[in-house]
Parts: structure tokens; sequence; C-alpha cells
């Protein structure tokens, strides 16, 4: 009975010398198998008279308890021990670069464009797109340019071989603004959309491309003015570009299919470019014979028109110099805009 | 427009400084592009009269000369002017003046010695005092120009250059004095405008006139000098004043009808009386008959062209140009003066069409004040008697038919609401009579009639925007509209754009941006396209005709960029394309006779990965753009079919349906296209209708079996020709109830399987939505689809 603070400790010692388990478990049976040291004790449990054989069953159970709790243990840190080396040598070099595909990137006018459109969107304006190749009547008379106006000439305007119903050659888009004209006719006011899209000239130098793009904006209602225009267009260049320390200037203008024109002239408060007056759109009240040839009667409906170069803005908001680069597929260039 | 700051000051004179009155003009509309100083800074340069010239004794090139300023003693200076001469006037710039050189730095003039001469100062050519680029030799000046006196003074340099961008409504600042009234009213300066008297005649010679095309020829004015010196010097004032806006002086006649055109806006013509072949006769022109013009061109008339014609015919172009065979030159003694109004619509485009323009032109096409026909005349008549002498004939003033000037109808309250402020009447009338416009108060605002040198009113708005401009542009306040919250629709069924646009460029595209317009070539190559859309006036070879299809592009953008190194392009574009179609009406959206959809494309050449070091690197190929396209149009049930398409290698090309529609193609590029564009590899490419990419699907919830799926590998071997899609769509086609799904996961040719012959396994996921599916079930239902493909085109299980 006297040894058994002795089998105890020896047990503690022996666990706590083994790190490995199958000589762990070697070790238990030594005092917990069949013929292990407690197993004795407790057989020798018989020969002892009744009175003291309770006290020294639960001595012996207390040792049991307390070799089975460090066996336990041992086996539990042994197992960390395992798991650890296991995660030690499993580790990654986490640096390596992930595997997989590439990303393309969207080209800046589009990004502009989104972003464009995400202004006016968010005050209720409608998106629309057409087709390019348009009818004189869509680009021009509906427009009220006059029949002999320069810009039809040959030397501004892109003409293709088709006519139309009229027997006028059709051409390509010389700007959105067509598109004021068909969207008007297919919608009732209140008239709230903006077009961006492809528009062509007949200009190629270091500052025009013969195919560009341009954003219309229309709102027309019974009471949109030119003091609307001017707030409505001013929040516009500051959310686009992200400050208020954006001067704009509206000066007198003259457009066939508004009245009264303006251009609209936007300089930055600061940075580089600090005070320098750019243009940056053309505008004003739609002309009354323009509204009547939306369909609508011009004593009841006015507003607004605008518009913009989106290449102008891009280059503006992204620091772009030259506007052929984005024409050039030039991946290198492209690929900035990320 | 280009004209001196003093010319107009002398017409008007706001207290404005220079800046100042740049500024105003454009906030009033009068675009003011540049404004540039007549001369550079100088100082101490005065008028010297050459005394004498002397050779230099050590240089062959130079001259000594004595020098009067004014001073009691000449002073001595080495020139190398070619023109120095005795007995001339010129500006000498003295010791201590200070010039401008040619980079803009200051240099002084000091005492020199030049060879071994010492020159007291420098006389100078009109380069070296920043007025002109003549380097030629120095400035002469007038004989009478005052000895001594300040150059800058005697030539008025200290004067600006404005040069305005004129909107094509504003005919009217086609002029000193045109401006001038819009300064007036600008400012609220006074308008002192030029007074004009009646010249008297001297005698009773008169030139007949008849007017054949009054609805081209308002009004005819003219008038016989007999006698004049043409070839009279022009006095420096207006050779000064006609230079600053740009117009070269020429001779005093043509000076002076261009002097009076700027001063007034009015346009003249001066023949040689003695070369008309009798009288004046303004008509169209007539098929046949052509006429020899001052600037050489001989050009063309028909019926559509204005002419002024005596018995030989045409002698000029209306409103355009005079001729060759009436010109005034330096010899001519009597002259006849022209001050017609012609109708811009009878001018417009006809310079135009004669590839040529001029000032008259460009007054007429816009419209010319047809009040001011006589006062033009006696304006030319006062100087050219001043300049060349002579005795003027009566003026006769034959009048046609003249512009009507209906009065126009502004509301006030349709003013202020259309610009969005408030105004009363009183304001607008203050507004109507700082612009000198004729306006009678009416119940509800005013009536104002129009003058003769205006042709931008005739409608309210015209007059509103007037209201706006004088008001100020800058005074409007920049409000936000108020409106009735209203929600727009969002179609489930419809993708954004952008989501199909984000969608690619996730797949490893890089968007771009190409012409629309390309080379025919491209169209035959990649379109079979023999009948593009062409461009009537395109600007180059390279952009003649409108693409039907976005693939040249693409292929042109692959090759630029491995031009530039970059041996693995993928790129994608959104575009139109156009083709000729009979079959396309005039509608909301669309173009009679031109189908104009939308395509997305795409395109990849080279590794179908960007290099990496953990996965092998291989080529893109057929299968990886096809992917591209499933992934794009999810959830759409697609079907590719074999397909013969110019652009791709025909064993290698597929045309893309959905229900039985095809919205687009996907192959190799021809080997043929890739050798004659030289391209080391062939790419992969397709072109999808945008149309198909933004159509979704309402998604339809179906109850998620709560039994456990079956899985069971088929393995069929057929035919090489029977292709997966074929298996595939029989099996799915007449499926046993509980095959919920089908893939193909293995392609297997080779040992095991014999030649001519595919292994194909498919994994089929049965399940039964109300129980445990058995395995007799599971075996029966494979059976089945066994059986199916065994008939249908002699599949056999692989063993």
């Amino acid at each position: 009975m006297d040894n058994l603070e002795k089998i105890v400790s020896d047990a503690l010692e022996q666990f706590g010398r083994i790190d490995d388990a199958t000589q762990l478990e070697q070790a238990k049976a030594r005092f917990l198998g069949k013929a292990g040291a407690l197993t004795d004790l407790l057989k020798g449990l018989g020969k002892l008279p009744a009175e003291e054989r309770r006290e020294a069953g639960s001595r012996i159970n207390a040792a049991k308890e307390r070799i089975e709790a460090a066996l336990t243990e041992r086996r539990d840190a042994l197992a960390r021990l395992q798991l650890d080396a296991r995660l030690a040598e499993e580790a990654l070099d986490v640096t390596l670069p992930g595997r997989g595909a590439g990303r393309g990137r969207l080209h800046p006018l589009t990004r502009t464009q989104d972003r464009i459109e995400a202004i006016f969107r968010s005050i209720g304006f409608d998106v629309a797109d057409g087709p390019e190749i348009e009818t004189d009547w869509n680009n021009f008379t509906a427009l009220n340019n006059p029949e002999n106006h320069p810009a039809r000439s040959m030397q501004d305007t892109f003409y293709v071989e088709a006519k139309d119903k009229d027997g006028r050659p059709l051409l390509l888009r010389t700007h959105t603004s067509p598109m004021q004209v068909r969207y008007a006719r297919m919608h009732t006011p209140p008239i709230k959309v903006i077009a961006p899209g492809r528009t062509y000239r007949v200009d190629s130098d270091a500052t025009h491309s013969p195919m560009f793009h341009q954003v219309e904006g229309l709102w027309i209602d019974e009471n949109i003015s030119f003091a609307d225009l001017k707030g409505v267009y001013t929040e516009f260049l500051r959310r686009f570009f992200e400050t208020e320390e954006l001067d704009v200037r509206f000066r007198p203008s003259f457009f066939p299919f508004t009245e009264p024109s303006a251009e609209i002239d936007m300089a930055f408060a600061a940075g580089p470019s600090k005070g320098k007056w750019l243009e940056i759109s053309g505008a004003g009240q739609v002309h009354p014979v323009v509204i009547r040839n939306f369909g609508l009667d011009p004593e009841r409906y006015i507003g607004f028109a605008f518009g913009s170069g989106v290449e102008r803005l891009a280059m503006l908001r992204y620091g772009i110099s030259d506007l052929r680069l984005f024409y050039d597929g030039d991946l290198r260039f492209l690929q900035q805009f990320a | 427009m280009k004209f001196s700051e003093l010319w107009l000051r002398s017409f008007v004179d706001p207290s404005l400084s220079t800046a100042e009155l740049a500024h105003a003009l454009t906030m009033a509309g009068l675009e003011v592009e540049t404004i540039e100083p007549a001369a550079a800074p100088f100082s101490k340069v005065v008028v010297a009269e050459v005394l004498e010239v002397a050779r230099h004794p050590n240089a062959d090139r130079l001259s000594v000369c004595q020098v009067n300023i004014g001073e009691p003693a000449p002073l001595t200076i080495v020139c190398g002017a070619p023109n120095v001469v005795a007995g001339m006037r010129v500006p000498c710039a003295l010791i201590g003046a200070r010039l401008t050189g040619e980079n803009g730095a200051a240099f002084d003039i000091k005492r020199s010695s030049l060879r071994g001469v010492e020159s007291q100062g420098m006389l100078c050519s009109a380069k070296e005092l920043g007025i002109a680029d003549d380097h030629s030799g120095l400035l002469p000046l007038a004989a009478d120009a005052p000895i001594g006196r300040d150059v800058r003074e005697v030539l008025a340099l200290d004067d600006t250059v404005f040069t305005l961008k004129l909107t094509p409504n504003r005919a009217d600042c086609l002029s000193l004095l045109g401006v001038a009234r819009e300064v007036a009213a600008i400012t609220g300066a006074a308008l002192q405008p030029p007074q004009i008297k009646p010249v008297a005649a001297q005698n009773a010679a008169r030139h007949p006139v008849k007017i054949s095309a009054p609805e081209g020829c308002g009004r005819f004015t003219g008038r016989v000098i007999r006698n004049v010196n043409a070839a009279a010097p022009v006095p420096d004032w207006m050779v000064q004043r006609l230079a600053r806006a740009g117009q070269r002086s020429i001779s005093a006649l043509v000076d002076v009808t261009n002097y009076v055109m700027l001063e007034l806006g009015r346009p003249l013509h001066v023949y040689d009386l003695d070369k008309l072949a009798g009288a004046i006769d303004v008509r169209f022109g007539r098929k046949g008959e052509r006429v020899k013009l001052l600037n050489e061109q001989t050009v063309d008339v028909d019926e559509g062209v204005l002419c002024i014609t005596d018995s030989s015919g045409p002698v000029g172009l209306a409103g355009i140009m005079g001729g060759d065979s009436t010109k005034a030159e330096t010899d001519s003694r009597n002259i006849y003066l022209e001050s017609a109004f012609f109708y811009p619509e009878a001018i417009a485009g006809r310079s135009r069409r004669y590839n040529f323009t001029s000032d008259a032109a460009h007054r007429f096409e816009r419209g010319v004040d047809f009040d001011n026909n006589v006062a033009g005349i006696e304006r030319a008549t006062e100087l050219i008697l001043a300049i060349c002498g002579g005795e003027p004939g009566p003026t006769d003033d034959l009048v046609a038919r003249l512009p009507e000037r209906k009065p126009v109808r502004v509301r006030s309250a349709r003013a202020a609401k259309v610009i969005g402020i408030d105004l009363d009447d009183k304001e607008i009338g203050e507004i109507f009579s700082r612009l000198d416009l004729a306006a009678v108060k009416t119940a509800d605002g005013y009536s104002v009639t129009p003058p003769s040198y205006r042709f931008d009113i005739a409608i309210e708005e015209d007059l509103i925007e007037e209201i706006a401009r004088i008001h100020g542009y800058e005074r409007i306040p920049a409000s936000r509209p108020r409106v009735r919250a209203a929600m727009r629709e969002q179609p489930e069924t419809v993708r954004p754009l952008t989501r199909v646009k984000e969608a690619i460029a996730a797949r490893d595209y890089q968007e771009v941006v190409n012409f629309s317009f390309v080379e025919t070539e491209w169209e035959r190559d990649f379109c079979g396209n023999d009948a593009p859309v062409k461009l009537l006036n395109p600007i180059s070879t390279q952009h003649a005709v409108m693409r039907s299809s976005l693939a040249g592009s693409l292929v042109a953008n692959v090759r630029y960029n491995l031009n530039r190194k970059q041996g693995r392009v993928r790129v994608f574009e959104l575009g139109r394309v156009f083709r000729a179609d009979a079959g396309v009406a005039d509608g909301p959206l669309t173009v009679g006779g031109i189908d104009q959809p939308l395509k997305l494309a795409a395109i990849a050449y080279g590794p179908a990965r960007p290099e990496q070091w953990g996965l092998a690197q291989r080529d893109v190929d057929f299968y990886d753009l096809k992917g591209d396209v499933e992934s794009l149009l999810v959830p759409w049930q697609l079907r590719f079919e074999r397909t013969n398409h110019p652009a791709l290698h025909p064993g290698r090309a597929a045309n893309v349906l959905i229900d039985g529609r095809c919205i687009g193609w996907l192959g190799e590029l021809h080997p043929r296209w890739q050798q004659k564009y030289e391209l080391p590899q062939a790419p992969i490419l397709f072109e999808l209708e945008l149309d198909a990419l933004l159509a979704a699907r309402m998604p339809q919830y179906r109850e998620v079996s709560k039994f456990p799926p079956v899985i069971r590998d088929l393995a069929l071997v057929v035919d090489e020709s029977v292709s997966a899609q074929t298996l595939l769509e029989l099996m799915l086609g007449s499926r046993p109830a509980v095959v919920q799904d089908l893939c193909l996961f293995d392609l297997y040719r080779g040992k095991g399987v014999d030649a001519g012959k595919k292994s194909l396994a498919f994994r089929v996921v049965m399940q039964d939505t109300s129980k445990t599916l058995t395995d007799a079930e599971a075996e029966e239902a494979i059976a089945q689809l066994l059986q199916l493909v065994a008939r249908s085109v002699g599949a056999k299980l692989r063993t």
C-alpha cells in the first residue's frame, strides 16, 4: 500500500519522458494494464479486511485517476506536437503569386461614360442609344439646321453611299443630338435622358479624330429653365471631377438647335491647370422649332439640352494629353485604367 | 474678325482696360480668341531722317549714315540694311533704347564700334520693332513723319489687336461699327458712329443698272467717279488699320473698299468703268456661262448662281468676287463703285461650291445691312477723293425688294420662365434700349422691330436670348429643378450593358475602341462582304467603308500590339456594325435600308493564361473561347454548329445558336488570313449580338430534393462523326424522369478504342424528388439511356 505514491510518481515521471505515442501506450500497460502495478494492488484488495478494503480501494482509485489524467495530458501533448510538426512541414510560401487567369479592363472612355451615366441616373435620367448612320432629317433638319449650313457639307460631314426615303444621302451622325429627337418622339414629358455614343466628323489631326464620342443631355418639362441648365451642368462637373474647386461659366453662343445658347467653360480652382478656362460643352434652351419636331407644343414645354465631348472629359479627368491614344488599341496605355 | 483696339475705341470708349474689354466681349457672346500687342515693347525709338549714306571703310555690306533726329548735331550710325538711302525717314533706336529681341528678352542699344566706326544708335526694321516679320530692310516711314518724335506715337503702336471668334448669327459684328454697337450695349458707353456726309456730285456721269433677279439682289447702289489717280499712295493710318485687321495694303481703291467694309460692314466693289460693256444686269447665271474671277480662277456658273453681268455676260459673282475683265487697276481712270444688298439665301454655299471664300461672301451669306448702301458709297467716295482725287457723279440707289422686318413679340413672363429669373418689363425695356432695338410696349411685353443690320431676330426666343445676354449669363443663378420624384423601371430580364462589359473584362479581355470605318479589303477578307456601306468622302482609303463586323479591327489590334512586343493579346470591342439591308424600315430607332446592330467581339492570341509559375504554358484554343462565350451567355442553352465563315478556319468555326436562332460565331482565324496579316500564330475570335447578351431570364424556383442523388458514369464508344452535342441532346431530350443532369467529363481515343471511334464519358446525376432512388431504378435509367444512344447513333458501352 505504501508504494502507491511511488507508483504514481513513477508513472508521471515515465510518461513525461516519453515522446512517442506507441511507447506511451506501452508505459500505460505497465501501470494500468492487466499486469500493471495498480492492477496488482487492486487484485490484492480482496485479501484485506473489509473495514480496510474500502479505504484502500478509494486510495488506489484516486491514484489510478491521477495516472489516467497524466496519461491523457501526455497523449494530447504528443498529438499537439505531431500536428505542429505536420503543419510546419506543410507550410507554403504564401508570397508566390496566385494561380489563374488575368483580368481585362474597361476602356477609359467606357469608364468616363459610366461615370457620366451614373451621375445623371442618380437624378432620374434615362440613358438611350441609337443609330450612327442617320438621316439628314434627324441629324440636321429636325435640329433646325438651315439647308445651306456649312456643317452639312462634305468637308464637315461623312456621307455614305445610301439614301433615305427622300433621296438624300444618309450620313454618319455628327453629334448625338439626333437621339434627342428620336427619344423625345418615343416618350412623353417629363423627358430626362442622356445619350452617349460615337459621333463622326471630317476632321483628322492631333486634336481631332474623325470618330469621337459625345454625350447628349435633354430635359424637357413644363418649367425647365436656363437657370436649371446652369445648376444641373455645374453640379454634374463637380460630381464628375469630384471637387468643389471648379469654376464654371456660361457664355452666349450660337447653335441652330438651342436658344438661348451657351458655351460652357470650366476651370479648376486648384492644381496644375488652375484658372485656365477650358471649353467643355455646348448647351442651351431647346429651340421651339426643335420642340415642335419632337412632336410637342413649345408653348407648353421648355427645357435644356447639352452636348459634351466624352474624350475631353476623360482627358481632363485622367490627365491624358493625346487624343489618338483612345483609338490605338495599345495595351500598354489601356491597361493603366484598372 | 480682327481689328485694332484704338480703331474700336474711336467709336466707343468704355472705361475698361483692354483685358476687361476682352472679357466683357467674350461674356456677351463675342468670343475674344486672342489679344496681341500691335508691336513689341520698346522705348527711345524716334523718327530719324537719313541725311547722308557713305560706304563703310572696312565692310562692303555696311553703310555709315548721318542721321537727323532733330538735335543740333546729326548722329553717326552704322547700318546694314540694303534699302537705306539719303532722304528717307526711318525709326532710329537711340543710345539707351530698350528693344525686344527675337527670343522675347529685352536688349539695350549701347554706343558701340562696328569695324572701327562708332555707331550712335540703330536704324530699325519692322521686325526689330516687333511690328511685322519684314526683315528685308529698314521700316520706311512717311515722308512727313515728324523728325525726333517717338515712333510708338507716330505709328500708334500702343495698340492691341483683337481677334474675335464670331458665331454665324452675329454677322452684324463683322465690322468695327458693329462691334462698337455691341460694346455700347454691354457697357453703356456712348456710341460715336463715324460721321458720314454725302459727297456732292460734280458731274452727271451714271452707269445704267438693272436688277433682273430681285429675289437675289434687293438693292444696288452705285456711283461713277471720273479721273481718279488709282496709283496714289495709301496713307499710313489706313495701311496700319488694315494691317491690324489682317488686310495687306494692295492699292488705294482696293484698300478703300476694304476699309469701308471693315468700318461699316459694307462690302463694296470697284469696276473699271471703261471695261464695262454696257448696262449692268444682276441676274442668275445661265448654263454654259463662265467667268474669270479676281483670284484668277475661272468658274462655270448656272441658274443657281447670282451674277453681275454686262452685255458680254457675267463679269463677277454677286456678293462673292468680282471678275478679272472689269477690275480696277492702278492705271484705271474712271471707276464705278458698287454697294449692293444680296439675300443670304442667294449667296450661301455658292463660294464653297467653287472651293474658295471671300470677305464679301462671308458677310453676304450671313446678312449685310440693307440700309447702309448709300452711306457706304458716300464714305468710300470721300476716302477715294481724299486719296486719289476724281470727280464723282450722282449716287444711284436702285431698290428692288428689301427684306421684310416684321415686329417680333416677346412676353416678359415667357422670358422670365425660359431664363429662370425674375424679370420685369422695366429691365427688359432697358435692355432693348441699350441694344438700340425699336421696342414698343405691349400688354404683356414688347414688340420689337429688328434693325436692318440684324438677321438673327425673327422669333420670341431670339429676343429672349438678347435679354439673357445683356442681363448677363453670369448673373443668372445656377438653380436645381424641383421635380416630382419618380422611379424608373428596372426590368430584371434586361442585363445592364456595363455588366456585360464587366463580365467579359473579368474573363481577361481588355476593352478597345476602334474606328467604325475600315479598309475595303477587311470587309472582303473577314466578312466576305463585297458590297459594304461605302463612305462618299472618306478621310483615307484605310477608312473607306463601314465595317459589318468588328473582326478586322480586332485582328489589327493584335498586330499593333505584337509589333510592340506584347506576346499575349486579348481584347474585346463593343460597337455597331453596318450592313445595307432593304428589309430594315425607318423606325423610332432604325434607319431604313441600313441594319446597324451592336455587337460584342473578342479576340485572343498567344498563351491561354498569363505566364505564371503554377500552370504549364499552353496556347489559347477554340475551347477556351467557347468557354468564354458560354459563360457570357449563362443561363441560355447554347448550341454550336459547324459553319463556314470567311474569317475562320473551316474545321474550327461554329455558329452560336439560342433556340435555333444564330446569335454569333466563334472560331480560329483562317490560316490564309493568319499568313496575309502576318500573325505567327492563329488567334481565336468570336462575335456575338449584343441583344442576346443583354437578355436575361427571370429565375424560376424549383424545390430542392431532400433525397440523395445517385451518380453513375457512362462511357460510350461512338464513331468519330458523332458529335458530343448529338449525344448530349439525344440523352437530355428523351431522358428518363429521374435523370437530373448529364455532363461530359472525358474524351478518349487510342488504346482500347478502335480507330475511327472515340469514347465519350458522361456523368449522370439521378434523383427522385419524392423518395430515395434504389440501385435498381438507377440501373434501369442508365440502361434506357444506353439503349437510346445505341439505337440512334450506334453507341456502345465502353468495356
